[in-house]
């Protein structure tokens, strides 16, 4: 009796109250439109820093005249370094066959592989790649980590670049998500905000008459997950219109962004309706309170 | 006058018949120490945050069953007491009693409990703009918990009484001011309140409209139930013969009980008698805490 009674006041409310209940729900809709699309993008973005990251690592070159058993002791010495997730090797032969491939009639005239052994060093975190490559140069007078090592690549500048930007990217993004989930909070929480103060009025009438607070608040709750699950409903036919019409067609014939890893729809979907209902019933719940002090 | 318990959800709901029975036995002097005054106040003072005397050392007491007016120009402290009886404000000093309840003890959570024990009728009506007539008044019993089957039953029953059964699927906008008073009547009187509290109730209707709503007032005056009529109307007043109470910046400056008080007037009589030129009543000062002497006519 009780929940009908109040899910029939939240719809007669509704209906009396049609232009604020549509504001809130335009509102509802523009900000739910707006994460749904922005979720996706700060995901790809941060893939992107990660992919840029992930191919930050160190090179050491052995010397032309490193035997196996320098080879074997340097590796050692490589993965006893701090913060290295793994060692790659890549042999003088290998590393000819690779050169060699991308610029045959160079390689032709060489006749001899110049090329020397390498290590390719993978940090765990591409930002203790600098740590890394101090590490491997310790030696006194800038000397190597093994008398064997004939260099170590000296990419500081770039790496640091690539770390700046990367963590830049990800950090705006983060900045950007938080301050867009503020704002779409705020404006739901206004809409709400001017509607109820349109029927602050009505509130104070049934204080009078002896309404409990909850018997106020609840149909307003109830009002505001249907306009928040309406307006988040909506945003998501929009989006799923959008990615099955424009962004799948277009993905599936770019082989180049076919990769990205996003968050599946279906996630997508419950977090935007989740997200919708709570907020605008957190919100009209909330900002009720100001009037229910009678 | 244990509905009056503010801690009970609900009035029971045989209360408005009983009291209905006993208004039709003739009413007499109450003994003091019998049941206590339904309002008590005690050296009450409100004094309102912007410096203003809303009320000044008020002491009054009203008994079960009377009919009393609150008089006084604008600002003499009216508004301030039926304020403070629906504890919609706090006295500054003093307290104030209830059907032998301290209102200073009861919880803000409770209030809305308390508040159901009384009707009350506003100048401006306060009724909710989205609903119509029947809805206005069946809000007040769905706030108690009341079924379906009850406001059925009810609703029609009181909108009857106050003549509004034509008007049942009008909204407030598409009605007069003396059927939107008459609707905040019936949404007062639906719980059969023992206290209904009237605050300026015909400031907004036209002078034959305002008999109708005293006709009104004092048919539920007659069912039993305790009424306090704030007003200046003094026509009205004159008309009516029921004990007044004047105040005038806050202080209680005249209590008297009316002459020519005839407790058994049939409605109808009534009416006549408040079309009829105003015979001005002789007055009879009273102590405020005392019973009012009350001069049968004979």
């Amino acid at each position: 009796m009780r929940l009908t009674f109040f899910l029939r006041e939240a719809m007669r409310s509704m209906r009396r109250n049609a232009a604020p209940s549509f504001a809130a729900l335009a509102t509802v809709l523009v900000t739910m439109l707006v994460v749904g699309v922005f979720i996706p993008a700060v995901e790809v973005t941060n893939d992107a820093a990660n992919t840029v990251r992930g191919r930050l690592i160190v090179d050491v070159y052995m010397k032309t005249t490193a035997t196996a058993a320098d080879e074997a002791r340097v590796r050692q010495e490589i993965m006893r370094v701090p913060h290295v997730r793994s060692v790659q090797f890549e042999s003088k032969q290998q590393a000819y066959a690779a050169q060699a491939k991308q610029d045959p009639a160079a390689y032709a005239l060489l006749g001899t592989n110049p090329l020397p052994d390498t290590f390719h060093v993978v940090p765990d975190n591409a930002s203790n790649i600098l740590a890394i490559h101090a590490a491997l140069t310790n030696g006194p007078g800038g000397a190597m980590i093994d008398p064997a090592v004939q260099n170590v690549s000296n990419k500081k500048d770039y790496t640091r670049k690539a770390l700046e930007l990367t963590s830049a990217v990800k950090w705006g993004g983060l900045a950007f998500a938080i301050l867009l989930t503020i704002a779409s909070m705020l404006l739901i929480a206004n809409t709400i905000r001017l509607s109820l103060y349109a029927r602050r009025r009505e509130v104070e009438v049934m204080k009078l008459v002896g309404a409990t607070d909850w018997f106020i608040r609840w149909p307003f709750v109830i009002e505001g997950v249907i306009v928040g699950a309406m307006g988040g409903l909506l945003a998501i036919v929009v989006l799923a219109v959008t990615k099955v019409a424009l962004l799948d067609p277009l993905f599936s014939g770019w082989a180049l962004v076919s990769q990205i890893r996003t968050i599946s729809f279906p996630a997508l979907i419950f977090i935007l309706l989740a997200a919708s209902a709570a907020v605008s019933a957190l919100g009209s719940g909330l900002s009720l309170r100001r009037f229910l002090r009678v | 006058m244990a509905s009056f318990e503010p801690r009970a959800r609900s009035r029971p709901r045989s209360g408005g018949a009983s009291q209905m029975a006993a208004a039709r036995s003739p009413k007499r002097v109450v003994p003091a120490g019998a049941a206590p005054p339904v309002i008590e106040f005690r050296g009450v003072s409100k004094r309102y945050p912007s410096g203003d005397q809303g009320l000044d050392q008020a002491t009054f007491a009203v008994n079960r069953g009377e009919f009393v007016f609150l008089v006084g120009a604008t600002g003499s402290g009216k508004s301030t007491v039926i304020r403070l009886l629906i504890k919609e404000i706090e006295p500054t000093e003093g307290t104030i009693r209830v059907a032998g309840h301290d209102l200073e003890e009861i919880t803000r959570r409770r209030v809305p409990f308390y508040r159901r024990n009384i009707g009350v009728v506003f100048q401006d009506f306060k009724l909710l703009p989205g609903r119509t007539v029947y809805d206005n008044v069946a809000y007040a019993l769905q706030v108690t918990g009341g079924t379906r089957k009850e406001i059925r039953a009810k609703v029609p029953d009181i909108l009857r009484l106050t003549g509004l059964s034509t008007k049942l699927h009008n909204y407030p906008d598409q009605l007069s001011g003396g059927e939107q008073q008459r609707v905040s009547i019936a949404r007062a009187f639906v719980n059969h309140p023992p206290l209904l509290l009237a605050d300026e109730p015909t400031g907004n209707v036209d002078p034959e409209t305002s008999i109708d709503i005293m006709r009104l007032l004092y048919r539920i005056n007659r069912t039993g139930t305790t009424v306090l009529v704030a007003t200046h109307d003094q026509t009205m007043v004159d008309k009516m013969r029921r004990r007044v109470v004047e105040l005038s910046r806050g202080r209680i400056v005249r209590d008297e009980a009316a002459g020519l008080y005839t407790r058994d007037e049939s409605t109808r009589e009534f009416a006549r008698r408040m079309r009829s030129p105003a015979v001005r009543p002789p007055g009879v000062i009273v102590d405020p805490l005392e019973e009012p002497v009350l001069e049968e006519e004979a």
